[in-house]
């Protein structure tokens, strides 16, 4: 499951796309909307916009290369886009691999790596009714 | 030939629309494409140096040559997560 969503994201449905029986673990990551920016300012809502077809193409090779680095795992990743309120999914990863030490580690490259490079962009709107394009560090 | 731009975040705000068409000579490069969107919008100028642009889905250098029909992505510093 590689998606670009404009609904609410279901969390245990992204966790439940990656079991088989041949894994016995699954670790799911949820990125949420927090209340306060990084410089401590109140957020009222985000809005994210992607190039969808690229950002999927993008979590592909992510979850190519996971395989490449951890061996045999099943990735989903679902980004949301349009406006979100506070407290909403704004992404959810979940991997699932054999054992769960691969399964960590692979979760938390998955987020890095969607961090690093998708054409997915995000603006703070702000409680004083400013608002600013977030990019995350290179 | 005609091309297709689709621009997005900042890049977006500044052009004023999400999608929009050029029209460039027949050999055109991505160079040229950015010179008539500069054109259109000034203000892109210092957005330029951090943009990448994806011609068809694939990040590609200023030099490369355009096809009529092709979907040129302007992309800026992503904030994805």
């Amino acid at each position: 499951m590689l998606l670009i969503v404009r609904d609410p994201i279901d969390v245990e449905a992204v966790s439940e796309s990656v079991r088989s029986p041949g894994y016995g673990g699954v670790v799911t990551f949820v990125g949420l909307v927090r209340e306060r920016a990084d410089d401590g300012r109140g957020v009222d809502g985000l809005s994210y916009e992607a190039h969808a077809a690229m950002a999927v193409e993008r979590f592909q090779r992510i979850a190519d290369g996971l395989r490449e680095c951890y061996g045999q795992l099943e990735v989903s990743i679902v980004h949301r886009e349009g406006e979100l309120r506070v407290g909403e999914v704004a992404v959810a990863v979940a991997v699932a691999a054999p054992h769960r030490r691969e399964a960590f580690a692979a979760c938390a490259d998955a987020i890095d790596e969607l961090k690093r490079d998708v054409p997915i962009w995000k603006k703070e709107h702000y409680r004083d009714g400013s608002e600013r394009w977030r990019e995350n560090a290179p | 030939m005609k091309i297709r731009v689709l621009a997005f975040a900042r890049v977006r705000e500044v052009l004023g629309a999400p999608e929009s068409e050029l029209a460039l000579a027949p050999s055109a490069r991505i160079s040229d494409a950015w010179g008539a969107l500069l054109a259109r919008a000034p203000a892109l100028a210092e957005l330029r140096a951090s943009t990448r642009v994806a011609r068809n889905g694939r990040i590609v250098a200023d030099d490369c040559a355009l096809q009529e029909g092709d979907e040129l992505a302007l992309l800026p510093p992503s904030g994805g997560g």
